[in-house]
């Protein structure tokens, strides 16, 4: 019913899955098939067993008629208009038996009744139900209205109001514990929110994520015993990487407030503070289905600590997109990958952070703060490994050892040719064997390397100011400043000195002036690049050797 | 120093005989380690191997590359107990140990109580037994 009504694929129960839901249960009880289409029988109102509560005593009648009476007033959305009619004809028949006090104080009082019968699934519709209950209460018998509402309108005010209080060495009331009875592990929309800022606090971009120590000091003034932080963060932290992403840290500071609450902290990370199930609650987009579907894949269901789901997770750090290899990765041999790589040179780190960076741009939630270079190598071992390169690799010459030396020829070739095209973007150069994450990143980290490799080999000017070109824009713009510095030599030393992306603006400008410049001069100048290339290759290649 | 960090036994009747078993050989492990001299970040150096085989049980080393140990005893009864068994376990025991390390409420050379690592453990024991 829960898939049904489509709370599964939203991840929470609205009011539109909420009513779908009930209905699906009248349908189920009064033995059709729980189908989307059922709903548009005409089906008696479901029939819920309930609990023995204040609600039930206070007003005597069977727990039945109450049943019923909630779902009468829910004729609001279009998908029930079918309902409309149905609430219609019940409406009749069934209010003048009841008492006109029964109906609205009651139907609150059942909705706290069917959360608790029909467990975790239903719950969340409970804290629901506590906020549409003012509303729902309006439709019925309207005298009653002020004082039922106006109780149930506290409830989530006071909660709120205790909610911002909850830092503070302060035992909270018994009232917005029952608030909470419903379900403790679900964060509402107050709280999200109080959270969300929070988390802004301590790190103004929402897509990043908090360090373990800034963590460790903001939960620490919460004045819970360090065991139970510790624990709270074993819980919350998913993906053990020592740093809290937006919905991590949500569920580590409802753990908090639940626990100052005093609620016992879970075995296990309750399935609503997953970080996949906030994310796909806070953003509410057609992207959740996406991210509802490679999520599962990739995320292990909670703490429980079993290789298989350790094995995707570490497995999925790796590779974000979920490659074949990732299915059959045996912690085993990634972590063999890992420690065996750990001794690669330095400039590997490049590639590593150019890997880290395309992964973490197809997947930036899940960014990892650890400099993990030892893992990052692994994927490219394991891509090596498992699948070929789409684009062939220009394979290493025999004078040259090290991945990172490119076929430098061919670089040059499609710079030239870029240059003769003038404004048009270069092809991406041919990637060594590298991972088949195709972003435009790479291909400018990749042209990092033969700068990097260059620099001995060249002129100081050249290289600096194609080393700072090249770390901050994309591969069109080396060719650009080949251009320049033919022209402007003079004027390269002064931008040597800023490495950052404004270094790229000057580079835009006087592109412009060179293109407006004579073919003659653009040939010369042409000519006098290939020239300062191919000795630029000789050289290379000399030094590579 | 090498003092406990965690210790568990299954099962409990003579826990204090292992524990004795893997108090003497952490002599053994710091001979190995001595031994091995500077190049230490090889993960087959990371694993040290049977330590030494005793009456009816056989010990195995690990070390980390921040010199925490593990140290396992098995029962040699256990003979399908394959060395790469023994790999697979204390790889799990570091992953787990890795995973303590993130937590920043964990000061390095405390006693370990996280709850996680106890579930590993035990079911890595479960599973042998």
């Amino acid at each position: 019913i829960t898939e049904v009504c489509g709370a599964k694929r939203v991840g929470y129960f609205g009011p539109a899955q909420f009513y779908i839901a009930l209905k699906l249960i009248a349908a189920a009880q009064s033995g059709f098939p729980v189908r989307i289409e059922s709903i548009k029988n005409d089906l008696p109102l479901p029939r819920f067993m309930a609990l023995k509560n204040d609600g039930e005593v206070r007003y005597g009648t069977p727990a039945e008629p109450h049943g019923v009476k909630f779902q009468v007033p829910h004729a609001t959305l279009e998908k029930n208009s079918y309902k409309r009619t149905d609430d219609g004809d019940k409406q009749e028949p069934k209010s003048p038996p009841m008492s006109p006090i029964c109906s609205p104080p009651a139907s609150p009082s059942t909705y706290q009744r069917i959360p608790l019968s029909y467990g975790y699934g239903k719950s969340r519709s409970g804290l629901e139900q506590q906020h549409g209950a003012p509303y729902e209460v309006r439709h019925s018998a309207p005298q009653q209205d002020g004082s039922s509402s106006g109780s149930y309108g506290a409830k989530p005010a006071l909660a709120c109001s205790t909610l911002n209080r909850s830092l503070s060495v302060e035992r909270e009331q018994q009232d917005s514990s029952t608030h909470y009875s419903d379900d403790p592990w679900r964060i509402t929309e107050e709280q999200r929110d109080y959270y969300v800022n929070q988390f802004r606090s301590l790190q103004p971009d929402l897509n990043s994520f908090i360090s373990g120590s800034v963590a460790k000091n903001f939960f620490t003034k919460s004045k819970l015993p360090i065991p139970e932080l510790s624990h709270i963060w074993e819980l919350s932290d998913v993906d053990c990487d020592g740093a809290l992403t937006l919905p991590e840290f949500c569920a580590a500071f409802h753990l908090v407030v639940a626990r100052k609450n005093g609620y016992q902290l879970p075995e296990t990370l309750p399935e609503t503070l997953l970080p996949e199930y906030l994310q796909a609650a806070s953003l509410k987009a057609t992207r959740d289905c996406a991210l509802f579907d490679s999520y599962p894949e990739s995320l292990p269901s909670g703490q429980q600590p079993q290789d298989f789901s350790r094995t995707e997770k570490t497995s999925a750090e790796e590779v974000p997109d979920n490659s074949a290899l990732l299915q059959d990765g045996k912690k085993d041999d990634k972590q063999a990958l890992k420690v065996s790589t750990a001794l690669k040179p330095i400039p590997k780190e490049f590639q590593h952070l150019t890997v880290k960076t395309a992964a973490q741009e197809s997947n930036s939630l899940r960014a990892r703060p650890r400099s993990r270079s030892y893992s990052s190598t692994s994927i490219e071992d394991a891509m090596k490994k498992g699948e070929e390169p789409p684009t062939p690799p220009p394979r290493p010459q025999k004078s040259h050892s090290r991945a990172s030396s490119l076929d430098l020829n061919k670089i040059f070739q499609q710079n030239a040719q870029a240059v003769r095209s003038g404004w048009l973007p270069p092809p991406p150069p041919a990637l060594p064997p590298r991972p088949s994450v195709s972003q435009t990143e790479q291909p400018s980290e990749v042209e990092l390397h033969p700068q990097v490799n260059r620099p001995p080999s060249q002129a100081e000017e050249n290289s600096s100011a194609k080393k700072e070109v090249v770390l901050s824009q994309p591969p069109s713009k080396p060719t650009r400043r080949k251009l320049r510095t033919e022209v402007q030599g003079l004027e390269t030393p002064e931008l040597s000195p800023t490495i950052n992306v404004t270094s790229s603006l000057p580079a835009v400008k006087p592109h412009l002036p060179v293109q407006k410049q004579s073919s003659k001069q653009k040939r010369a100048i042409q000519t006098a690049i290939r020239k300062n290339r191919e000795t630029n290759a000789v050289l290379a290649r000399l030094n590579s050797e | 120093q090498n003092y406990p960090l965690y210790i568990r036994s299954v099962p409990t009747e003579n826990e204090l005989k292992f524990h004795y078993t893997v108090h003497t050989s952490l002599d053994v492990v710091d001979e190995k380690i001595s031994a091995m001299g500077k190049a230490l970040v090889d993960q087959r150096e990371l694993y040290l191997g049977l330590l030494y085989p005793t009456e009816d049980y056989k010990v195995y080393g690990y070390v980390t590359n921040s010199k925490v140990k593990f140290v396992m005893v098995v029962d040699s009864s256990n003979t399908a107990l394959r060395d790469n068994e023994i790999r697979s376990m204390f790889r799990k025991l570091h992953n787990s140990y890795t995973d303590i390390m993130c937590n920043p409420f964990y000061n390095p050379g405390d006693q370990i109580h996280s709850r996680a690592f106890d579930n590993m453990v035990n079911s890595m024991m479960m599973q042998v037994c």
